[in-house]
């Protein structure tokens, strides 16, 4: 059997910005994908809010990425088929907000990460900035307090990674979310991060406050 | 998630891979279009068969007669009410409460004679019988030649074409062989007497004493028909008509006379039996009851029909056995679909879920998606078979035409069809959408989102 995530234990205050750090098979996605209550541990807990995520059922799972947690991925995970607009809507569905008030919602959460025209554009005829912003204000709709991102500028060049990492730094100050971060560019890390959690084969290395940050204070 | 969202979403998938759901879809229309021509055609020829039994006239008849006579047909009447010799008269005023039981059209005693009919001086031997005007609607005036009585009492005779063809002297000749047009031309128009023994009631409380008086009257021939309208009384039917109100009026000697001599009636007349015409086929059941009721004894053509509707209910199982293979092979083709689509949108599936799609969410989606193939393709269905039907209906008339026999309607859909056909359609396709959806719902969303 392959331990992906092997002994792990940290804490994670409210508001913290983390950067789960580490090279392609450290185990770094699949705490994230732990942390999303996508997948569950084989032993132990992942304890979010003073809830046990081991003890929900599926369906509270499910309740639980609605609206505890906003994930945003490296291939940004848009559905082709759907508008712009759509796309940002979608939790809401499963949320079963009032039709009514779900285009004003996803207007506002788009206008939040600085797109609000191309509503009816499909996501192959934006950029890959745009649409990962896209993603990001899909994941902002539910207003959730932690926001889980993936190597969210994997597939962007440093241009427009830098735009979106400083939209997420953003989120993280304007809103108070928690923000958990998976990279394995220990720059982008180091810029924006406020703790920085090495893995390697499953295991934590090393779990410290950023250097580079230490100026602006670590967050309770 | 709402109802009306996995309803959208579930057109917006079927619109994305639009060839692929529709050929699903053609599927299933084309099931149901196969179940609905068959059931369709299969009611078709039901109600075929019982519109041309209605038509006979037999199947609205009820013959009714006196528990005195120990004429009754089955043994269960004659085990049950009242004894035969407590049981009333079948006289007018029997006549007149059989015809006051709801749901009664007409009642009409059946009157019939042996009787001597003298044509161009040379006598004739044969059974008269009257005839209501009621019964010219009937089937078994179809192909006659001249017309019907002019009035209920009209010194009119309508001739069986067997007695008309012996008339004329070719009675060694086989029914079949005997063309009516050719023998209607010869008699039409021409006068027969008839010789009868009227029943004259002598007057006084004692019924026994009457006498009989010979008479002759004298009537024109006014129709000849083809086939044989009185073919229900077997080896007493008549051959000769006259009208119902004219064989009333003339107090005919009837055979039960003699046996009723030592009777206990008034002078009013004793029927046999009389036959009891209701509104439909329907009512032919609760009159009998009713009549039954009365103390009399009943017999319907209906008793016997039973068995023909034991029948369609076998033909109607094995057409729709035969209808539901084809939509069968249509549901494999809906599982197949929508296993498929699981296949293609596993990524999507993931996303849903890592945006919060709940299990129920993804099995919904799923289900709605069956379900509109399955009502679009019920409904599609259902307008083919409709067309199905229509086609066969026509192509079986251009044969019957050509064969010689009248065009009928062997196909019909009824409302009732229409409502089932549409919601097995639902229903099927549902069940068929229930293994795929569970199986999206159990999707593990982190392999699906690993999906390229």
């Amino acid at each position: 059997m392959i331990r992906a995530v092997d002994g792990i234990t940290l804490q994670i205050a409210a508001g913290e910005f983390v950067a789960l750090l580490g090279a392609s098979g450290s185990g770094k996605s699949s705490l994230l994908n732990l942390l999303a209550g996508l997948d569950s541990p084989s032993a132990g807990t992942v304890i979010v809010e003073n809830q046990s995520l081991s003890g929900l059922s599926r369906e509270e799972l499910a309740k639980y990425r609605r609206h505890t947690v906003g994930m945003v991925f490296q291939s940004f995970n848009l559905i082709p088929s759907m508008t712009v607009l759509e796309n940002v809507e979608l939790p809401l569905r499963f949320a079963e907000v009032e039709r009514t008030k779900r285009g004003a919602l996803a207007l506002s959460a788009l206008e939040r990460v600085g797109l609000s025209g191309r509503l009816k554009h499909r996501p192959i005829e934006l950029s890959g900035g745009e649409q990962q912003r896209v993603a990001t204000a899909r994941a902002l709709i539910n207003q959730p307090r932690i926001l889980l991102a993936d190597e969210p500028t994997g597939n962007l060049d440093s241009r427009t990674g830098t735009e979106v990492m400083e939209l997420i730094r953003r989120l993280n100050e304007s809103l108070k979310m928690t923000v958990v971060l998976v990279t394995h560019e220990r720059d982008l890390a180091e810029k924006y991060a406020d703790r920085l959690i090495f893995l390697a084969d499953g295991k934590v290395v090393a779990d410290q406050p950023n250097p580079a940050r230490a100026t602006a204070g670590t967050k309770p | 998630m709402k109802l009306y969202d996995s309803i959208e979403l579930a057109g917006r998938n079927l619109r994305e891979s639009v060839l692929r759901n529709s050929l699903t879809t053609l599927g299933i229309s084309v099931g149901v279009a196969s179940l609905v021509a068959m059931l369709s055609l299969g009611i078709g020829l039901q109600q075929l068969a019982s519109r041309r039994l209605q038509r006979s006239g037999l199947f609205d008849s009820i013959v009714v007669t006196s528990r005195r006579n120990l004429r009754s047909f089955d043994r269960e009447q004659e085990e049950s009410g009242p004894a035969p010799a407590e049981s009333p008269d079948l006289n007018e005023a029997a006549r007149l409460k059989i015809e006051n039981v709801a749901g009664v059209v007409e009642v009409y005693p059946d009157l019939r004679f042996i009787t001597e009919v003298r044509f161009e001086d040379k006598p004739h031997l044969t059974m008269v019988a009257g005839l209501p005007s009621s019964s010219k609607d009937g089937d078994s005036f179809e192909g006659m030649q001249g017309r019907f009585f002019s009035s209920e009492d009209a010194h009119e005779v309508i001739l069986q074409k067997s007695f008309a063809a012996e008339l004329l002297g070719k009675s060694s000749r086989g029914p079949d062989e005997i063309n009516v047009g050719e023998v209607a031309k010869l008699l039409l128009g021409k006068q027969v007497v008839m010789r009868y023994a009227e029943r004259e009631s002598s007057g006084g409380q004692d019924a026994a004493s009457y006498s009989v008086i010979s008479r002759e009257m004298p009537l024109t021939i006014i129709g000849v028909t083809d086939l044989d309208p009185d073919s229900m009384r077997g080896s007493a039917r008549a051959r000769l008509f006259i009208p119902q109100k004219l064989i009333e009026g003339m107090h005919p000697m009837q055979a039960y006379d003699m046996r009723d001599s030592n009777g206990v009636t008034s002078g009013q007349p004793i029927y046999s039996n009389v036959v009891a015409r209701v509104s439909g086929a329907g009512k032919v059941q609760p009159v009998e009851e009713a009549i039954k009721k009365l103390g009399f004894n009943t017999f319907s053509i209906l008793d016997a029909s039973k068995g023909l509707q034991t029948f369609f209910k076998i033909v109607d199982s094995f057409l729709l056995i035969f209808g539901s293979l084809a939509l069968t092979v249509a549901c494999i083709g809906i599982v197949n679909t929508l296993v498929m689509a699981i296949l293609e949108r596993r990524r999507e599936i993931g996303i849903m879920k890592a945006v919060g799609a709940s299990d129920s969410d993804v099995r919904g989606l799923f289900f709605a998606e069956a379900g509109a193939m399955g009502l679009i393709g019920g409904i599609a269905g259902t307008v083919l078979g409709w067309v199905i039907g229509r086609v066969i209906n026509f192509g079986a008339n251009i044969y019957f035409q050509r064969i010689g026999i009248p065009a009928e309607k062997i196909w019909a859909v009824p409302l009732w069809l229409v409502g089932l056909a549409i919601s097995v359609a639902f229903v099927v396709s549902l069940v068929s959408g229930l293994y795929p959806a569970s199986r999206a719902a159990k999707l593990d969303p982190v392999q699906a989102l690993r999906y390229e």
